[in-house]
């Protein structure tokens, strides 16, 4: 009830949005003499499939860093419907509409994958601060966070704790917490990785099944696998945006077989 | 069945002063839940919330010398217990403020810090403290017109304070609340990411860990009618961490038996050994070698692998029966 009249909300200030679901502007960041992100320009619109790709050390992880708040740029925006939210607290930014999963997984490991993703709910719910009532008590929340697990396949091993669960199945769970959380815009750092080659396709499915009025920015390391999912796709290189265009353009691109082939 | 045990412990712990011969074991029971309530104050910040503190006795002693001074100072008992437990919340604010610039080891350092701050106070500070001598009171209070005076009704008062807490703090664990703490003290970066304001948490967590300490505190100050800063030493502070360490870091029970096992060890085993400090070590080190999650989860986890070999092997079998590979 709850989500549907956020999402409602959301859906009307989308509808009031002319431009980029997310905006990155002259997005600078170094570590002591390290730059590690140049004067970055970045665009996505509303409902994009985005793929940043680039080599080890290219800068892709630091940029969402930068996006969720987790990093402050020394310099440039980053603004999201229309919003600028530079100096927007990370934690805020979650409200906001930013979701995000990480490289490495970054889960509760003593809980059940229901607690994990009732956590990923609870984040967005003012419930958090209760200290009164039980948790286990919350149907409405518990749920959702249950409808959150089907949605990627988990349902059935809903009770079972994190640490007994596959590698495969962990990365489904951070799929299903940031999609729990109703983005607006999903970021997704290499959700492949690690990967045997049918826990891809399973993820890939996942991946290409999120709803249209979320924007998703995907992190990959490996080409082939994200190639088919992609609207556009920017590629990252020392921290500077090289290549930038249409599937296409990019695979194109003399400057993307550089880079990624030695050529 | 759990509610059955639950009921159970409750009349063992009410009928204490009945079956135990002797006022020195009702005081020894009295001083097991005055430090349980203690520890599981302690517990709140370092077992849920991840935060290991060697600075509570601080807080524990400011609770104990502000009661003292009020009534010294010819306060009611109301007056003194409820500005002993606004100093408490208002000193674990201040610290909290100060601690939380860190985790972790920086944290562990600036409680150290803190605490030895108020032991100076009570050691040096003679005109307030009286230093070394501390500071006596001469009654306890009288609750709906109850004098508690005698061993047996300080045991009881102490026992409902303790029950309050233990159920208090089993509300907050099990609460949503109690589960962002929780996940602060497993993923902050995550939960930060999630939505969650971790400093707040903290913060939070840190306050109830400070009102559990203050209430122990003066509970300290009526069961020994005198403080001095003996119960604000780091030695104090470093007992109350390893209560909760020994009995179970982040379980509801494990404090309090951490807490029983420190006060028997104190009371009952220096009577016979003078070196009592010796085995104390000796039986932190055997809990850390054979039992480093504490007692309690230590102790249920052999329980479960004892029921699980001496069940026939069908039952073992069925769903849920089955140990984790």
């Amino acid at each position: 009830m709850d989500a549907q009249g956020r999402g409602g909300r959301a859906g009307r200030a989308a509808g009031a949005v002319s431009g980029p679901a997310l905006a990155v502007r002259g997005l600078t960041k170094s570590f002591g003499g390290l730059l590690v992100t140049a004067r970055v320009d970045l665009a996505v619109e509303e409902g994009e499939r985005r793929l940043i790709i680039g080599p080890n050390g290219a800068g892709k992880t630091t940029l969402f860093n930068l996006v969720t708040g987790e990093l402050r740029p020394d310099e440039g925006t980053v603004t999201l419907l229309g919003r600028d939210i530079t100096r927007v607290p990370g934690r805020r930014r979650a409200h906001l509409g930013i979701s995000r999963t990480y490289q490495i997984i970054t889960l509760f490991p003593r809980d059940t994958l229901l607690r994990n993703v009732t956590l990923s709910l609870l984040g967005r719910s003012p419930l958090r601060w209760n200290p009164l009532v039980r948790l286990e008590r919350q149907g409405a929340l518990i749920a959702r966070a249950r409808e959150a697990l089907a949605r990627v396949g988990l349902e059935h091993l809903a009770e079972r704790p994190l640490a007994q669960t596959s590698y495969g199945e962990r990365r489904r769970v951070e799929i299903a917490m940031a999609l729990a959380q109703n983005p607006r815009v999903l970021l997704l750092d290499e959700p492949f990785a690690g990967l045997s080659i049918e826990e891809r396709r399973d993820v890939l499915h996942l991946v290409t099944r999120i709803p249209r009025n979320v924007t998703v920015v995907m992190i990959e390391h490996d080409m082939d696998v994200a190639l088919d999912f992609a609207e556009r796709i920017t590629v990252l290189h020392f921290g500077h945006v090289v290549v930038e265009g249409t599937r296409g353009e990019v695979v194109a691109h003399p400057r993307t077989r550089e880079i990624y082939l030695g050529e | 069945m759990s509610r059955l045990a639950l009921a159970l412990g409750v009349v063992i712990l009410a009928t204490v002063p009945l079956w135990v011969s002797g006022t020195f074991y009702v005081n020894i029971a009295s001083q097991i839940l005055l430090y349980a309530i203690f520890a599981l104050g302690v517990n709140v910040l370092t077992g849920y919330a991840g935060l290991a503190t060697l600075g509570h006795a601080g807080l524990f002693g400011i609770a104990a010398y502000t009661a003292a001074k009020l009534l010294t100072a010819g306060y009611a008992h109301t007056v003194a217990v409820l500005g002993a437990l606004a100093m408490t919340l208002i000193a674990g604010a201040l610290f909290a403020i100060l601690a939380l610039r860190g985790t972790g080891l920086g944290f562990v350092m600036i409680t150290v810090a803190l605490g030895q701050i108020v032991w100076g106070v009570a050691y040096r500070w003679l005109s307030i403290t009286n230093g070394d001598n501390g500071i006596s009171v001469t009654t306890r209070p009288t609750p709906f017109g109850l004098s508690l005076a005698t061993p047996p009704r300080f045991y009881w008062a102490t026992l409902v304070l303790f029950l309050a807490v233990v159920a208090v703090t089993a509300m907050f664990v099990a609460s949503p609340f109690g589960a962002s703490v929780r996940g602060t003290r497993d993923q902050p970066r995550r939960m930060n990411a999630l939505g969650y304001h971790v400093w707040m948490i903290r913060f939070l967590a840190f306050l109830l860990s400070a009102i559990w300490t203050g209430v122990a505190g003066v509970l300290y100050l009526y069961y020994n009618q005198f403080v001095s800063p003996q119960a604000v030493a780091l030695t104090a502070s470093a007992e109350a961490l390893l209560m909760v360490i020994a009995g179970g870091s982040g379980t509801l029970l494990g404090p309090v038996v951490g807490a029983a096992l420190v006060v028997v060890m104190k009371n009952v085993a220096s009577g016979y050994i003078e070196r009592w400090n010796f085995l104390l070590g000796a039986i932190f080190v055997a809990i850390v070698v054979f039992m480093p999650e504490g007692l309690v989860p230590g102790a249920a986890r052999l329980w479960r692998r004892a029921t699980v070999a001496w069940t026939p092997r069908a039952a073992v079998a069925a769903p849920g029966g089955r140990p984790a590979p």
